[in-house]
């Protein structure tokens, strides 16, 4: 009989630098103790998207401060920590140098092992501190600025397969183009939501990329989309006509909304899984969730989102994830394990 | 006291644990290894071997000296943040050093000194020290034909070839150098831990956006 344990997450793949805490009890489940997340998300707003050089900068400076603030948030020590977490890959390579050099010596002075782990994973296994355990078989998408894919989860810490994913830009991606199209702020998300609401989304009728009956199944493609909004807009300019913002917001987000879900569903029901998890930076859009949660109740699965602080990049999810492999009882990673940009889905732990 | 002493700014990782009495700071452990595209892999494990050498426990360190660059900002970084965490983490105080200092305390030469390193780019990071090794102009980062060398009879560092003086070791910053160089900062608060990257991020802001009308039309 194992007593709680104490895991630390650090996560710093993109532009947040993420420090979280959560407990692992003896019965498998985990409980969240801190969250401390710093952004450089307004540093990169005039760049119109990540400038890695200034999210690696901005992690540096953050990594200490950020530790302080969720130590303190949970009332622990570093003392109190029995495992460290470290997001591994995939990600921006220097961004996640900072994070992974942190880690090690912070498992070196506290003489605890470290996990290298995976960032997608992460973004899955937050999901059990809010809503519980994970099915033994579930589905996952995962939307944010930096990934758009499918994975099937058969055990959080354990195996982990992608079907499916973007062959072009990721989702929220698009998101970010189609709003410098309206010049519309940087990140694109929330405006474009915002503005949506207030639009048509029969308006116009974009492109549905990859849903032909030869295109791949579970795949995914925005960059047609973003050129066909481009397209319409500048055509309109042309004609000297009044630009329907929130029209071409609704009208866009809808075949957003539509190929995710649809893609999903369908890929639920030919694995045969009862349950879709949401998650990722795009995972708070409301046209998003609204018509997962209507296409998973007509086809009788059961939808999970993270509430949306949970969903964006963060500490949390990656102490999450290392409580699952702990509780899994993988093999800690060494340390001289590199920093991995391109780390394979599949990996969860580097080992 | 005992001081441990990183550097990552240069082709070097650099790691050693330090002895720090009345006398002249003395290794008690080290390892350098020269490889720049490993720095994030080798720097904790060298660390790790240097105590176990040494006979020592990383809590068992009084202070954390680490090189603050100028360097390529990557490779910087993770000696940067290992420090900051190690720091953090045994409840040390962590001190910056110019890293071309450190190799300046080291240099074999009498007199007026240059210390040059590699900043890529066809560029080199330099500093001019005086006879006793006090910084007098730098760090800066410039073509190595644009350095000032006149009044400098050596240069150390990996690029110091390059000034067209004579060349002295050392090539890159070691833990007694790193120590030395910090001597004075070691006795007082530290200083924030910033590193000194002498360049702006790479970066632009968007243009006017291109038609696609047009370039569909091609
Ligand atoms: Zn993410």
């Amino acid at each position: 009989m194992t007593a709680d344990r104490v895991v630390l997450g650090i996560e710093s793949s993109c532009d947040e630098t993420g420090v979280g805490l959560v407990r692992l009890a003896a019965d498998g489940t985990v409980e969240l103790l801190a969250d401390a997340v710093a952004s450089s998300v307004d540093e990169h707003a005039r760049f119109g998207g990540v400038v890695p050089e200034i999210a690696s900068r901005a992690h540096l400076a953050a990594m200490a401060p950020t530790m302080r603030r969720a130590l303190d948030e949970s009332g622990l020590e570093l003392s109190d920590v029995d495992a460290i977490a470290v997001t591994a890959g995939p990600g921006l390579a220097g961004a996640l140098m900072v994070g992974v050099a942190a880690a090690k010596a912070y498992a070196a002075a506290l003489d605890v092992p470290l996990f290298g782990v995976n960032h997608l994973g992460g973004h899955v296994a937050v999901d059990t501190l809010e809503h519980g355990p994970l099915p033994e078989r579930c589905l996952a998408l995962l939307v944010s600025g930096g990934h758009t894919q499918l994975l099937l989860v058969e055990g959080i810490g354990e195996q982990i397969t992608e079907i499916g994913s973007t062959i072009d830009d990721a989702a929220g991606e698009a998101y970010d183009k189609v709003a410098r199209i309206l010049d519309l702020p940087y990140p694109g998300g929330p405006p474009i939501d915002k503005q949506a609401k207030l639009g048509d989304p029969k308006a116009i009728a974009f492109p549905r990329g990859l849903t032909g009956p030869r295109d791949a199944k579970y795949d995914f493609s925005f960059s047609g989309l973003k050129t066909a909004v481009a397209r319409w807009v500048e055509t309109e300019q042309r004609e000297g006509r009044e630009i329907p913002v929130a029209d071409v917001c609704a009208s866009f987000q809808e075949a957003v909304a539509d190929v995710l879900t649809a893609k999903a569903v369908r890929a639920a029901r030919d694995l045969d899984v009862d349950t879709l998890v949401i998650s990722g930076g795009v995972a708070a859009n409301s046209r998003l969730s609204e018509l997962a949660a209507q296409r998973c109740a007509e086809a009788g699965i059961t939808l999970r989102v993270p509430r949306p602080r949970l969903c964006t990049d963060n500490g949390a999810m990656i102490a999450a994830l290392g409580a699952h492999v702990l509780a899994a009882g993988a093999k800690p990673s060494p340390l001289d394990m590199p920093a991995n940009p391109g780390l394979p889905v599949g990996t969860i732990v580097v080992q | 006291m005992l001081v441990i002493a990183l550097d990552t700014s240069t082709p070097a990782v650099t790691a050693g644990l330090v002895a720090l009495d009345d006398g002249p700071p003395r290794a008690l452990a080290e390892r350098v290894t020269v490889n720049p595209r490993a720095h994030g892999e080798l720097l904790m494990p060298q660390l790790l071997d240097v105590m176990t050498e040494a006979g020592r426990e990383l809590a068992e360190a009084d202070a954390i000296v680490v090189g603050a660059g100028p360097g390529p900002f990557t490779g910087l970084r993770v000696g940067m943040v290992t420090a900051a965490a190690l720091g953090q983490a045994c409840g040390r105080p962590v001190h910056p050093v110019c890293s071309l200092d450190a190799i300046a305390a080291q240099a074999t030469a009498e007199g007026p000194l240059l210390v040059a390193t590699d900043a890529r780019r066809k560029e080199v990071y330099w500093a001019a020290y005086d006879a006793a090794r006090t910084r007098i102009d730098g760090p800066h980062v410039q073509r190595p034909a644009e350095v000032p060398t006149d009044g400098f009879a050596a240069a150390a560092g990996e690029m110091a070839e390059a000034l067209g003086i004579a060349a002295v070791e050392p090539r890159y910053p070691t833990p007694v150098g790193l120590v030395t160089a910090a001597r004075a900062a070691l006795q007082g608060e530290p200083a924030p831990l910033v590193p000194l990257y002498l360049r702006r991020p790479d970066a632009a802001e968007p243009g006017k956006r291109k038609s696609v009308l047009t370039r569909g039309a091609k």
